[in-house]
């Protein structure tokens, strides 16, 4: 990257962070539904679960409670969520005619993109914090140490990152506003079929297999055991090798795309 | 910018299809360096196409042009570097305020003092009091004017002004006028599309008029005139136009375009 390259991208995503901050809605509204299932699965279904499937629950880890159980895939829907408002963003650039202003502007073709997938990963930190927070006034306790937060925050942005190149996907492809956000739909329900809020081992078989063998649980259980100061396990590399062939395939696609619709 | 001296727009023989519609069917072209040239044309008759060639973001099939002697097709990284764009919708950012918008261009020119600059456009086109609101507070014209502001950044020697006072008010469209005359004043080549004939009349030194992706004639108002036979004298009872009327009662003339308020036709 040249300077002049590093430059525009500083240019264009402080312009496209002001749309965060002077639209704070986007931010809460993030947080907002996450925090809601949080409220939700801890006050009324939390006590059903743990009846049910208690001692394998809760019980993992001796002396958790289940919003320590939730928050890892509570914390993915909260990515989930802020990526709509990415696709949003990007669509409303396109159809705004701001996109075709910077193409026939001298400057690298890049910045644009890189602008928006820079703020897609503020925007979402900043919302997951204030989940984390939501989290800690339900009781959420953690005896995870500052490495073990950053590598917590590392997974959370790898996967953000990754996600975010289909939220491009998903605004440069998209015919309207709602087909633009759409995508994040398919994305909050993925938890419900995975380890993020009951264990596998409740489940009936296929869907227990697919539970098992699908992206999100990998993740929650490497954040889980993050958070919880336990050992991680060969899971890790299982979440990570799902992010990076996310990423991979997001970006190739994200860039073809952005090449065939912007030049 | 450029150091040679030829027009600063030429166009031979410029075709474009999409899928199996000719839009352009053989464009020739030439405008001069300075001068308002106004391409008039119907809805679908190529203005756009020919404007979005023109600026790099589409390439022809066959033929050539050049902008300041280079040609847009092989040479697209210097011809953005000496126009602009002002596309038929505002593209401005309407989160952020008028001069945040100015800046955010003079940043990506990577000009000096992009805050200086702003301040400087914002009061070349009368924004300066509404510089620090939001965009999305501001009235058509005021947008549009800040489109062109924003387009001019750079101080690019030619810009495109693509139907620039569609979807305006009357009042709108006047601040548009002055801006554009403001700007030739200053030595810059415009090249404006438009479906309104009086739009051509009253701002172009020189009009094309593109129909079906040709060029079916193109001079001064002048030699247009001359094409069709000599003016029969007739006896018409002279009525104020609506525009006229509209215009006195509303009343606040923008301080630039003001006088060609009352031209009438």
């Amino acid at each position: 990257m040249s300077t002049h390259t590093l430059h525009e991208t500083a240019a264009l995503t402080r312009r496209s962070l002001r749309h965060v901050l002077r639209s704070p809605d986007t931010v809460v509204t993030t947080a907002v539904m996450p925090i809601a299932f949080l409220l939700l699965f801890v006050y009324v279904f939390g006590g059903a679960i743990q009846a049910g499937a208690g001692a394998v629950a809760a019980g993992s880890v001796p002396g958790t409670s289940y919003v320590d159980y939730l928050l890892p895939g509570i914390l993915l829907i909260t990515v989930a969520t802020g990526l709509a408002y990415t696709a949003y963003r990007l669509f409303t650039d396109l159809q705004g005619g701001i996109v075709e202003r910077l193409r026939s502007m001298p400057i690298s073709r890049a910045p644009v993109l890189w602008a928006h997938v820079l703020t897609s990963l503020a925007a979402t930190l900043v919302s997951l914090a204030v989940v984390v927070v939501a989290a800690l006034l339900m009781g959420f306790r953690s005896p995870a140490g500052p490495l073990a937060w950053l590598a917590v925050t590392g997974i959370l942005l790898l996967v953000t990152l990754a996600l975010t190149w289909w939220a491009v996907v998903a605004g440069l492809s998209a015919r309207s506003l709602d087909g633009a956000t759409a995508f994040s739909y398919p994305l909050i329900f993925l938890p419900f079929l995975s380890s993020a809020f009951v264990p596998t081992a409740t489940m009936p078989g296929p869907v227990r297999w697919f539970a098992e063998h699908q992206p999100v649980t990998p993740v929650v259980d490497s954040l889980r055991a993050l958070l919880s100061g336990q050992p991680v396990g060969a899971e890790i590399w299982v979440a990570l090798a799902w992010c990076a062939g996310v990423l991979v395939l997001g970006q190739a696609g994200a860039v073809l795309l952005f090449r065939r619709r912007v030049g | 910018m450029s150091t040679t001296t030829g027009p600063a727009i030429q166009v031979r023989g410029l075709r474009k299809s999409f899928a199996d519609v000719d839009v352009l069917r053989g464009v020739d072209l030439l405008v001069e360096r300075g001068s308002i040239y106004a391409l008039l044309g119907a809805n679908g008759a190529g203005k756009t196409t020919l404007v979005r060639i023109l600026s790099t973001l589409l390439p022809p099939d066959a033929g050539t042009a050049t902008v300041c002697d280079l040609d847009v097709a092989t040479r697209a990284a210097q011809v953005r570097g000496s126009i602009s764009l002002t596309g038929q919708f505002a593209a401005v950012d309407e989160v952020l305020t008028g001069r945040e918008n100015l800046v955010l261009m003079a940043q990506l020119w990577h000009l000096a003092d992009p805050g200086a600059r702003a301040d400087e456009l914002l009061e070349q086109f009368s924004l300066a009091e509404a510089g620090g609101r939001r965009v999305v507070t501001w009235s058509g014209g005021m947008r549009r004017r800040l489109d062109i502001a924003m387009s001019l950044t750079g101080s690019p020697p030619v810009v495109f002004l693509d139907e620039p006072t569609t979807g305006l008010d009357p009042q709108g469209r006047l601040e548009v006028w002055g801006a554009v005359r403001t700007l030739a004043a200053a030595g810059t080549t415009v090249l404006l599309t438009t479906q309104y004939l009086e739009e051509a009349e009253k701002l172009a030194d020189r009009i094309a008029i593109l129909h079906r992706g040709r060029v079916l004639v193109e001079g001064t108002l002048a030699e247009l005139r001359a094409l069709l036979p000599p003016t029969t004298v007739e006896y018409v009872e002279k009525q104020p136009t609506l525009e006229e009327i509209f215009l006195a009662l509303v009343g606040d003339d923008p301080s630039d375009a003001g006088e060609h308020a009352e031209d009438g036709r």
